[in-house]
């Protein structure tokens, strides 16, 4: 148990509740650092999830039946709990969707048919793939134009740089909270606050922040906000986005179907209000309940004791890592970032660290990181990455590093 | 660790640290861009095929051990062998890194290609075994970019 000042976390107690870290891989106990790709799911999550199948599952928002009822109510619920979650001022400004991969796509879309040849999106160099991509699909459809804000060689970003980007023909500030690739948390008050004097929306994707840090949309300042539940302790193929009400009103939809619609006819249809107008088709419900879930359960164990035991794994890595020879950690020091550790060893690819690594039961992360532009400005083809969750220990830090004496020794370094 | 000191034999890291035929060749009449998305490995190929053999062959790029590795032991073994005699080597050697056969008969004369018989233990590596090689295909076949995806 690490116990600090004011910070205590009984992480043997808080392991117990994640099962699948209670196996053994490759004939060793598994030490899983890829948290930043998932995380693991509590025993509260799977049984929710299995509990509304078991008992509440039914279509929502359409049946007069009890079970069709239950699970309605369970769905309001978790947008409910979504948006308390993130500080929305009223459950209507949460869209539930596959997660930020998915949010993007329809801000790029809905946001993007007001687009005008020479409008101007501004992107950073930290995005990953699934916050470029989009944009560059709605650029070819329209005749905008992105702009990239770089970040400095310490990998955060150079805000005065990107305030010089801004003017009045841009549109949209599209921008991560937290870098997947490098834990780089970015000054999201400061980026909006200038985004809106000159009149753009802020775009923030949150998949990397909402496991690690409190979120407020409000008090950041940001018009609209996705996450992913995976990566919250929460099931695959759902997520949320955030948008102020008045904005969601004025968007049109992004894909047609049942639920998102006010009235039909073949000479017309009048769309729903937001977030249904946004959610054609049976939702995940299940998802949403197990995403409820995850958050009661994160917020149980408390996002500020969750920061500060990552922040001490993350800095005893960079300690412990500092004397394995030629290794390079890239990114910001501890403390200005999340739980990542991005690192090079010198004549290793990343991808022979992964595979060596995981011959000992350490599951890191080795690659581009959906990020091949950061790479670029790095110069680096890959990098390999550790990533804390709240369940990980010291002992695992120690495994990393001993994994990585092995990986020297594998490869005659 | 048996399993890794099989994929990472001395012949391996011998060839990942001093690549063989490595550079670019400017009289090449084929080339060819490989790229694996998964893990931003790249390599470009330039051969000069005279009579329907491979009278030389170069590669450069980066990639991990496997990869180099691969690339430098495929430019040794394809050599001064015909278009058609490559295709049957690759064929091959494919059944070997993915466990398909055994390929101790196959390999008399690449020894030296045996050496990545260990990735078939390490399926997510089979796709850096074979960069080089599908890269060499597409060259042969006029060029342009191979992908491992």
């Amino acid at each position: 148990m690490l116990v600090d000042s004011e910070v205590v976390l009984d992480v043997t107690a808080l392991r117990a509740q994640f099962p699948a870290l209670a196996q053994q891989v490759r004939g060793k106990p598994l030490a899983y650092l890829d948290n930043a790709a998932t995380t693991q799911k509590p025993h509260q999550v799977i049984e929710a999830v299995a509990r509304y199948y078991q008992r509440d599952n039914a279509n929502v928002h359409r049946g007069v039946h009890e079970l069709s009822q239950r699970a309605t109510r369970l769905y309001d619920e978790a947008r409910a709990t979504v948006a308390e979650f993130l500080g929305a001022s009223r459950p209507e400004e949460i869209v539930f969707l596959r997660g930020c991969t998915e949010a993007m796509n329809l801000l790029a879309h809905t946001l993007g048919s007001r687009l005008k040849p020479g409008d101007e999106i501004v992107l950073s160099e930290l995005e990953h793939h699934s916050n470029i991509v989009p944009w560059q699909m709605a650029c070819e459809r329209t005749g905008a134009v992105i702009r990239v804000a770089p970040i400095r060689d310490d990998g955060t970003l150079d805000l005065d740089a990107y305030r010089g980007l801004l003017s009045e023909r841009t549109r949209v500030v599209s921008i991560l909270h937290v870098s997947n690739a490098l834990g780089t948390i970015n000054p999201v008050r400061s980026i909006a606050a200038a985004a809106h004097e000159v009149g753009a929306l802020v775009v923030v994707d949150g998949a990397q922040s909402a496991p690690h840090l409190r979120i407020d949309v409000r008090e950041l300042g940001v018009d609209f906000y996705a996450f992913s539940g995976h990566k919250v302790y929460g099931p695959t193929g759902i997520g949320a986005l955030y948008g102020r009400y008045e904005l969601l009103e004025g968007l049109p939809p992004f894909q047609g179907g049942g639920d998102m619609i006010a009235r039909v006819s073949y000479s017309g249809t009048t769309y729903a209000k937001p977030p249904a107008r946004f959610e054609a088709g049976t939702p995940n419900i299940a998802g949403a309940v197990g995403l409820a879930e995850a958050i009661r359960f994160v917020r149980e164990v408390g996002l500020e004791r969750i920061r500060a035991w990552e922040d001490r794994l993350t800095e005893l890595a960079h300690q412990a890592l500092a004397d394995v020879p030629g290794l390079t950690i890239h990114g910001p020091k501890p403390g200005a970032k999340a739980g990542v550790v991005s690192f090079s060893l010198r004549g290793a690819h990343p991808h022979d660290i992964g595979t060596i690594l995981d011959m000992q039961g350490v599951a890191i992360r080795a690659g581009h990181h959906c990020a091949q532009p950061l790479m670029e400005r790095l110069g680096v083809p890959a990098t390999a990455r550790a990533s804390f969750g709240m369940y990980n220990t010291p002992e695992e830090v120690q495994s990393l590093v001993r994994g990585l004496a092995e990986v020297r020794r594998v490869l005659g370094l | 660790m048996s399993d890794l000191r099989e994929l990472y034999q001395e012949v391996i890291l011998d060839h990942n640290h001093r690549p063989r035929n490595q550079g670019e060749l400017p009289d090449a009449n084929a080339r060819a861009e490989g790229h694996n998305p998964l893990c931003g490995d790249q390599l470009t190929l330039f051969v000069k095929v005279e009579d329907g053999r491979i009278a030389d062959i170069r590669f450069k790029g980066c990639g991990c051990a496997i990869s180099t590795a691969s690339a430098s032991l495929m430019t040794e073994a394809v050599k001064g062998k015909t278009v058609e005699e490559v295709r049957e080597i690759f064929r091959r050697f494919h059944a070997l890194v993915t466990g398909e056969a055994e390929g101790q008969e196959f390999f008399d004369e690449f020894d030296s290609l045996m050496a990545l018989a260990g990735v078939k233990e390490f399926p997510v590596r089979v796709k850096c075994a074979t960069l080089a090689w599908h890269t060499l295909q597409q060259a042969l076949e006029g060029g342009g970019v191979a992908t491992t995806e």
